[in-house]
């Protein structure tokens, strides 16, 4: 009962927050709606990782790559074809979905730290194509001043199609994880051998969950291309992926929203501490010590678990 | 139903289990015995599928299930419990067993409805035959290691097996845990018709619930047989007492 009316409840804050963030336009400066538009749509990213790694125990330690492929999946169309610019964001996610399948279908052979050793081993593969291709990819440039439709060339346009797509992928893995895969999903990551003797194939549903999370991620990859108006090698460096899985660790990588949080706290540290030290990294470091040492399930792990022992377990006990 | 002839599997060179052989008939209850290290567990891992075998055969209904991947055989209604807690400790009581049925009924690739509104009621009614249903929205975590036991057992109920087996599904309990967990064996052996093949150090629980007993030392069978059968078998006594005259139980 309870339960039911704080969910109730929840979905009203929810829905407040979401006007609210409809309503940032009108408030903030643009160079914030900019730091709003790379805070969700990295928030996406780190969320599709945590759809392979919090929830289904698979260490890829190098999603960054699908990233970067549907960012230049997206900008090669936008540049190099004629088609039109709305398929090009489609084309985007379905690339990193390729590429999550293949990447998928040779490292899902091993398990743990070794598919992580593979996985990173082929994504620097294909972020040394992408540095080193120069004719097709721009090389170490990248590409830059991508031309994007119209309607999606103001910074406010392109904040709200962020959110809009940031909202749906949101709900859209919300769903995933709560769906009988998700709970398959989340068996996988806690005993995969007792997975195999209630029935399920569980190198199958890994490779699934792995295409699913190349796609999202290729997703926010697109809308990348739709702030920045750029690519670059570097969206496929491994160094972004060691972010995003920080950002997972941060925010919670056992909550659904926890990375969103984490991408959050870790970019705007990164705005705002590195306008008084060249040395925020090491703030991110002491802050990431401290979170693994009192924190271990992640600020928002640690919130939803004051939130259940002051509301649900009095509950259980009457 | 089950029939095992001349397995064998090896681990660099040590023969875990040699020419291992085992029948089971339908509707029977039948205990593998034997010393610690004799090979029991990886007995029941060739069986279904967690290890492959080096040589030898398994026959389920007919049908050679040798070497086949642990899901298949499950597919097949063949269900376990493990001898050390096989759960999953951050789902709930609710969803371990939940799991399970979306599972044999293949649904797991079902991305789009809920779970919480699928197999809700074979859930509720198989937590409710073990015992398990008022704390069904505990995680796993939480229980005591015999409602984890019992949990496992919940688990394999949720494939709808034909052939059930259980690798010591006492071990660890508290004396009253232990009645409870015999009472379930052997209501779903009588009421639900289960053929139940399992191991046990208690002898006590074998000898009171076993319709015909294997014995393994070294990796290979002893005897296969009945209870009496087993009781005063001159190889039996050997392994287990010595060769003192002494029969079992």
């Amino acid at each position: 009962m309870l339960r039911d009316m704080l969910e109730g409840r929840g979905r009203i804050w929810w829905a407040a927050v979401v006007i609210f963030m409809f309503l940032l336009p009108f408030i903030l400066p643009r160079f914030y709606l900019y730091l709003l538009s790379i805070i969700l749509l990295t928030g996406l990213l780190a969320t599709s990782l945590n759809l392979v790694l919090g929830y289904g125990g698979i260490f890829q330690f190098h999603h960054a790559v699908f990233y970067g492929a549907g960012a230049y999946g997206t900008a090669l169309i936008l540049t190099k074809t004629g088609l039109s610019p709305w398929i090009s964001f489609i084309v985007g996610p379905l690339v990193s979905a390729a590429l999550g399948l293949i990447m998928g279908w040779i490292c899902i052979r091993l398990s743990k730290l070794y598919f992580a050793m593979l996985q990173i081993s082929l994504g620097s593969l294909v972020w040394i194509i992408v540095y080193r291709w120069y004719s097709f990819t721009g090389g170490d440039d990248g590409i830059h001043g991508i031309p994007l439709p119209d309607i999606l060339s103001s910074s406010n346009n392109a904040y709200y199609f962020t959110l809009v797509v940031t909202l749906i992928c949101l709900f859209a893995m919300y769903k995933v994880i709560k769906s009988p895969f998700g709970s398959a999903l989340q068996g996988i990551r806690d005993n995969p051998v007792r997975c195999e003797m209630i029935g399920i194939n569980v190198k199958r549903h890994q490779l699934l969950a792995l295409i699913i999370a190349g796609f999202f991620a290729g997703v926010a990859g697109s809308l990348f291309v739709v702030v920045d108006n750029t690519v670059f090698p570097d969206m496929l460096f491994w160094t972004l992926s060691l972010e995003i899985c920080i950002m997972c660790l941060l925010g919670g990588w056992f909550t659904f929203l926890g990375p969103m949080l984490g991408a959050a706290i870790i970019i705007a540290l990164r705005t705002f501490v590195s306008t008084y030290t060249t040395y925020w990294a090491l703030v991110l470091g002491i802050l990431m010590a401290l979170v693994i040492f009192f924190l271990p399930n992640g600020v928002l792990g640690y919130i939803e678990e004051k939130i259940k022992k002051g509301f649900i377990e009095p509950v259980i006990k009457e | 139903m089950l029939e095992v002839k001349s397995l064998s599997k090896s681990f660099d060179g040590f023969k875990a289990v040699n020419n291992a052989n085992l029948d089971v008939r339908k509707g029977e209850i039948v205990a593998v015995i034997g010393p610690n290290g004799a090979g029991k567990t990886t007995l029941f891992n060739l069986i279904t599928g967690i290890l492959k075998p080096d040589s030898g055969t398994v026959h389920f209904r007919g049908e050679n299930i040798t070497g086949l991947p642990s899901y298949e055989i499950c597919r097949k209604r063949i269900s376990r419990s493990f001898q050390v807690v096989n759960i999953f400790p951050r789902l709930t009581v609710f969803e371990n067993v939940q799991v399970s049925i979306l599972s044999r009924e293949k649904r797991t690739w079902n991305l789009f409805t809920p779970s919480s509104k699928l197999a809700v009621e074979e859930t509720n009614r198989i937590l409710e035959s073990v015992g398990l249903v008022q704390k069904k929205d505990r995680t796993t975590a939480l229980l005591s290691h015999g409602d984890r036991k019992v949990l496992e057992i919940a688990m394999a109920l949720g494939g709808d097996p034909e052939f059930l087996i259980l690798d010591e599904p006492t071990a660890g309990m508290a004396p009253e845990e232990t009645v409870r967990c015999i009472d379930l064996v052997k209501h779903l052996s009588e009421k639900l018709g289960l053929t139940i093949l399992f191991c046990e150090h208690d002898m006590e629980i074998v000898f009171g619930i076993a319709d015909r007993i294997m014995v393994m030392v070294r990796g290979a069978t002893v005897v296969q047989g009945s209870c009496d059968e087993v009781r005063c078998n001159e190889a039996v006594q050997d392994a287990y007492l010595g060769g003192s005259d002494v029969c079992l139980m």
